[in-house]
C-alpha cells in the first residue's frame, strides 16, 4: 500500500516543535542545567564547608568576594531553571484537573523566580554592601 | 466537536485502565527513580533555607538567628536531609546523563549504577557531616 509516510505537514516537520509547541527545548535545558549543576554544586558545598564555624563578618566578607559571589550566582541561576522544569514535570504528571494544574504551574513559576531573586539579592547585598 | 460519548448521548463508559505501579515487584532501579523525584521535590523547597542563609549573612543578629536554627536538633536534621538529598540527586543526575549517552543500560550495569548511587550518596553525606560536626565542635 502506498500512502503518505508522514501525516504531519512539511512545516510541522521542519519546525520540529511537536504537540506542546515548544519542541525539545525543555528537555535540553534540563540536561544543560544538570551538567552545569554538577561542578556548581561541588563548588557550593566546598564554599559552605570553608565557611563552617566562622563568624558573621567573615562569612559576609567571603560570600561577597568576587569569585565566591559569582560561583554562588551561577549556582542559583542554573539551579532555579532546573528546579522549575523539574517541578513542572511533577505537576503535569500528577495533577490532572485543568484549573488546579494551571494554578500550580503558575505558583511554580512565581516560587522559583521569587526564591531565586531572594538568593541573588542576598549575594549582591554582601558584594556591594547595599 | 468530537465528544467521547456513545451514539445515544450517554455518559462515556468505564474503560479498563492499564495496571499501575503496585502490580510490580519493587526493584532497585525503580526505587532509585522514585527517590530521584522525591529528592528533587525536597531540594526545591530546601532553596528557602539557602535564601535565608544568604540574606541572614548581612547582619549579625539575623545570622545569629540562622545559626541558632542550624544548630538546633530539628535544624541539623533538616540540613542533614538536605545534604543527602543534594548529593543523591546529583549522583542520580550523573547516572541519568550517562544513560542519555545510550550507555549503562545492561542488566548488571543499571543495577550497579543504582547501587553506586545509593551507597555513594550515603557515604559522601556521612563523610561531609563528620567534617561538619568536627568543625562545629572545635569552634564552640
Amino acid at each position: 500500500m502506498s500512502g503518505p509516510k508522514h501525516i504531519r505537514t512539511p512545516l510541522a516537520r521542519v519546525l520540529g516543535r511537536g504537540a506542546a509547541k515548544s519542541g525539545t527545548e525543555q528537555f535540553w535545558h534540563q540536561r544543560l542545567t544538570a551538567v552545569a549543576n554538577v561542578p556548581l554544586t561541588i563548588a557550593a558545598v566546598i564554599i559552605l564547608i570553608a565557611l563552617l564555624g566562622r563568624n558573621q563578618a567573615a562569612v559576609a566578607q567571603i560570600l561577597g568576594s568576587p569569585a565566591v559571589a559569582i560561583i554562588m550566582l551561577l549556582f542559583i541561576g542554573s539551579m532555579v531553571i532546573h528546579m522549575r522544569i523539574g517541578m513542572q514535570v511533577i505537576i503535569e504528571d500528577y495533577v490532572h484537573g485543568e484549573s488546579a494544574k494551571l494554578t500550580l504551574l503558575m505558583a511554580n513559576t512565581f516560587f522559583t523566580i521569587g526564591v531565586g531573586l531572594a538568593c541573588v539579592y542576598g549575594v549582591l547585598k554582601l558584594s556591594f554592601g547595599l | 466537536m468530537t465528544e467521547t460519548r456513545s451514539l445515544e448521548g450517554r455518559a462515556p463508559t468505564e474503560r479498563p485502565l492499564s495496571p499501575h505501579l503496585q502490580i510490580y515487584r519493587p526493584m532497585l532501579t525503580m526505587m532509585m527513580s522514585i527517590l530521584h523525584r522525591i529528592t528533587g521535590f525536597g531540594l526545591y523547597f530546601g532553596t528557602l533555607l539557602l535564601a535565608w542563609w544568604l540574606n541572614a549573612a548581612a547582619s549579625p543578629g539575623a545570622y545569629a538567628r540562622f545559626q541558632w536554627f542550624a544548630g538546633s536538633w530539628i535544624g541539623r536534621l533538616i540540613l542533614f536531609g538536605y545534604t543527602w538529598a543534594l548529593i543523591h540527586h546529583m549522583l542520580g543526575g550523573i547516572r541519568h546523563l550517562i544513560w542519555d549517552t545510550g550507555r549503562g543500560f545492561g542488566p548488571s550495569e543499571r543495577e550497579w549504577l543504582a547501587a553506586a548511587n545509593l551507597i555513594g550518596s550515603i557515604a559522601i553525606t556521612i563523610i561531609l557531616w563528620i567534617f561538619v560536626l568536627l568543625t562545629m565542635g572545635s569552634s564552640q
